[in-house]
């Protein structure tokens, strides 16, 4: 049983805490900045009493300046905050809400991950034709599903502003777990550079922000490590691809400030605990471009939900959290001291940082960045047989099933194939794992605006996220996700779809099958109530985390009847892997990668279902 | 400035869109109904300037200010081009525009770009100043190797073809230290006295600079360079009493926006 309403204890703790703040000066510090939610000290309050279903709720759009880290920049707010209110709605309610955007120009609000009538989805060009400056307009959806979301704006780069906030809908049954306490726990990326700067650096030079390319340095440490040869070999294969090892994120903590809540790592979001109690955590990557590598050193953390969807709990010690994912985790701290909640940005050029603690103004040791991690030639595609022994390459290929590497027309069975129920895909800090081969890539390179293919395609959902091969602990992977509810559609999929995620980093140019969005004819075309798998490889050798807005995606990752729904997957480099749709929402849909850089730059498409 | 820059960006406007189908409205990439804006802005206009010379050559012989420009404005598959290479003698006894190049590009291929277009050439000083016209395509681009290549062939308006060739790469010491060696040579099927220029090769041009990123925008230099005139062109260098081979030091600034 949950247990929503405040305990008294905790009530009594929050006001000690607020009075504590009070005298420190500290409560002007944060009043204001932060939303009423990530201000509570002593985990949510707004219960699902707070707010009569079907009350409308009001938003407003406006900018203002705020502090982040000590420096003020220019946000995109609503309600005041960045991100914004809380919004907590109730399964089975007829929601309103009214958007009043006072920005002064075109803007919009997504309900991330909730199915929605299209009209209401928010994405102007697609389902409306947005919110214009200083008009409202009216939201208004039945609630049919429940767990932790968000929203954001979906109109041009004003996400990167501000404009993004926590949904939380609460079950119409009680969830089966258990908890004391819940903090929502937002990640994000902010920059006091106007974004539109950002990406003309990008389209001018695109590793503009890496400043952990290899040096000569980084050439002569290999040399004594692996030998002139195999170093001059694997440099010339990465020379040859023209793309960098080094290129985890296009942007990176050089502007970025990693933001816990709305908060920089040294204004410190602290959320408190009575030892012995569970403490439910919901994780939102509500970043533009961050993944994040998040763990409480010390804790281990309970998986219950992964995109407001319940899964069988499974316990980890640390998850790789793609953008617009969301993980709801429960934790169970017993002991009288404090725990770091650490966001280690993916390319570790940065990080957030939260404190979990018994009492306020408590912290524990802030861990290092780790070093950076290098894409490898599995990330390229490339055939490791015809390149021989290669640093970064030494993977297990004895894990390559035989006559998996035939064809890709089924990669459900074949996943099922490489990882029996409950087998660890992978034993952290062992060897580097790496999935099966499940396809190669046929002759279409898909023209200019694509500069390379995934010859060799795998299987990698049990792998662990770039950066977390070797970190000698447990790893949250995606063959870990199994669905809880079993409610799976028996329909076998009436039709197949490939989708190549693909682009050109020299560019800045992003696409799908090599085609940005405005270059195509037309919307992809589903089909009103049919079962469809779509398979998407991916030719780049960054992850992608692709959304379906509308629909939910169920990921073949093995598991039979209990494969995983999500909203947001992350395609990982060189990846070939399929979902299951089932076609119930008519109406027009965006379907993206949910970088939101890479978004703008092409890398979206209009789902028409009809 | 500010009529040149509104031209190039209504010429390329107008090379970078291809024509709408003209239709139904469905055969828009969203398919959403006539009036909606764009969900996305994937095709907009950008832009660089890149000072990739700014610099002082000190020799033995004459010093000497020399830059090199490279810009862009336009989409991701169709750019305007302008490209100048030039050096300014010190001591005023003249100079030489080496290339002047106005030209349109379009994406080829994922790393390369063909560019054609006119471009015009200047030596001034001391005597005659020729001049001339001429029409250049080149192709531009990464190659394997992480090359920066720009290769030209150019056809004066007297009938002269001549083609160049350039190279650099970037050598990271550290992230903001950056040594780049960089190689120039040039090829004429007919001799043009005017310009000094014989048959065959005629020069090549070593150099490396050492600049530092204090910026990514902006990264003074130093560096070495050394040139050499070769076959005829070192011949009638020879004839006018010219040195065919120079070195020099070079201190300059590297910058773009």
């Amino acid at each position: 049983m949950n247990s929503f309403p405040t305990p008294l204890d905790s009530l009594a703790n929050r006001r000690q805490f607020l009075r504590y703040i009070s005298a420190t000066g500290l409560l002007a510090t944060l009043d204001g900045l932060l939303p009423a939610w990530a201000r509570e000290p002593a985990g949510l309050a707004t219960g699902p009493a707070a707010r009569a279903p079907g009350e409308p709720i009001d938003l407003f759009l406006r900018w203002q300046d705020l502090a982040f880290g000590g420096r003020r920049g220019r946000a995109i707010t609503l309600n005041g905050t960045v991100p914004g209110p809380l919004l907590r709605l109730r399964e089975g309610e007829d929601a309103t809400i009214r958007v009043h955007n006072e920005l002064g120009e075109d803007s919009s609000v997504h309900w991330h991950g909730i199915l929605v009538p299209f009209e209401m989805d928010g994405v102007p060009g697609v389902s409306f034709p947005g919110i214009r400056a200083g008009e409202t307009f009216t939201y208004r959806f039945p609630v049919r599903q429940s767990g932790t979301y968000w929203y954001h704006s979906h109109s041009g780069l004003q996400e990167q502003l501000g404009h993004y906030g926590p949904l939380i809908i609460d079950p119409a049954e009680p969830e089966p777990y258990r908890y004391d306490r819940e903090y929502v726990v937002m990640l994000s990326d902010w920059t006091f550079e106007n974004p539109y700067k950002v990406l003309a650096k990008l389209k001018k030079l695109s590793a503009y922000y890496n400043f952990q390319q290899r040096t000569v340095g980084d050439f002569f440490r290999d040399m004594s490590e692996d030998g002139l040869a195999l170093t001059v070999k694997e440099r010339l294969a990465w020379g040859n691809m023209r793309m960098s090892p080094t290129d985890i994120a296009d942007i990176t903590g050089y502007t970025y400030t990693y933001l816990v809540n709305g908060l920089a790592p040294g204004d410190n979001w602290t959320g408190l605990f009575a030892p012995g109690e569970r403490v439910r955590l919901r994780l939102i990557n509500a970043a533009t471009m961050s993944y994040f590598n998040v763990r409480i050193p010390g804790l281990p953390m309970t998986v219950v939900q992964a995109d407001g969807q319940d899964v069988q709990p499974v316990e980890t010690d640390e998850l790789q959290i793609a953008v617009a994912e969301t993980f709801d985790v429960i934790v169970h701290p017993r002991e009288d001291r404090a725990y770091t909640l650490f966001a280690e940005a993916m390319d570790r050029s940065g990080f957030g940082r939260g404190t979990l603690a018994p009492r306020p103004g408590m912290t524990a040791p802030v861990p290092g960045l780790r070093e950076r991690p290098l894409r490898t030639m599995v990330d390229m595609g490339m055939d490791m047989s015809a390149m021989g022994s290669m640093r970064g390459m030494e993977m297990g290929g004895g894990k390559m099933p035989s006559g998996a590497a035939d064809h890709g027309d089924h990669p459900g069975q074949m996943t099922g194939m490489a990882m029996g129920e409950g087998e660890q895909a992978c034993v952290p800090g062992m060897t580097p794992c790496t999935g099966p081969e499940v396809g190669r890539h046929g002759p279409d390179t898909h023209g200019p605006g694509n500069t390379s293919v995934a010859r060799v395609q795998r299987d990698r959902l049990g792998e662990p996220g770039t950066g977390l091969e070797q970190v000698g602990h447990r790893v949250l992977v995606y063959t870990d996700l199994r669905r809880l509810a079993d409610d799976f559609d028996e329909r076998p999929a009436d039709r197949e779809m490939e989708l190549h995620l693909t682009g050109n980093m020299e560019r800045y140019m992003w696409s799908f099958d090599g085609k940005k969005f405005s270059e195509v004819q037309g919307p992809i075309k589903f089909n009103y109530g049919e079962r469809l798998r779509l398979t998407m490889v991916n030719d780049t050798m960054m992850e992608h985390p692709i959304h379906l807005h509308g629909m939910w995606m169920e990921l073949e990752n093995g598991h039979g009847r209990r494969i995983p729904r999500k909203h947001t997957i992350s395609v990982k480099p060189a990846e070939r892997l399929s979902v299951l749709i089932a076609v119930d929402a008519p109406g027009r849909w965006a379907f993206h990668c949910h970088l939101l850089y890479h978004m703008d730059m092409g890398m979206f498409r209009v789902v028409r279902v009809s | 400035m500010k009529i040149t820059a509104r031209a190039v960006l209504i010429a390329v406007s107008l090379l970078a869109f291809e024509l709408p189908v003209l239709g139904e409205e469905t055969s828009t990439p969203s398919g959403a109904p006539p009036g909606w804006p764009d969900p996305i802005e994937d095709s907009g206009i950008h832009s660089l300037v890149l000072v990739d010379q700014l610099e002082y050559w000190g020799s033995d012989e004459q010093d000497a200010l020399r830059w090199d420009l490279i810009s862009w404005v336009g989409g991701d598959y169709h750019r305007l081009w302008i490209k100048t290479e030039g050096e300014v003698l010190t001591a005023g006894a003249g100079g030489e525009l080496e290339l002047f190049d106005l030209q349109y590009g379009r994406l080829i291929a994922p790393f390369w770009d063909l560019l054609v277009g006119a471009g015009y050439q200047r030596v001034w000083g001391p005597g005659s100043d020729p001049d001339h016209l001429y029409a250049v395509v080149g192709v531009q681009g990464l190659a394997p190797q992480w090359f920066e290549v720009d290769a030209n062939l150019r056809l004066s308006e007297k009938g002269d073809l001549s083609a160049d060739l350039e190279a650099e790469y970037d050598l990271l010491l550290t992230q903001r230290l950056v040594l780049q060696p960089r190689f120039e040579t040039s090829l004429a099927l007919q001799e043009v006295e005017e310009f000094g220029v014989g048959e065959g090769f005629n020069a090549v041009r070593l150099g490396a600079r050492l600049r530092y990123e204090i910026r990514r925008e902006f990264a003074p230099y130093i560096g070495v360079t050394w040139n050499r005139k070769l076959g005829d062109t070192a011949d009638l260098a020879r004839e006018e009493g010219e040195d065919v081979e120079d070195f020099s030091l070079i201190a300059g600034v590297r910058l773009w926006f």
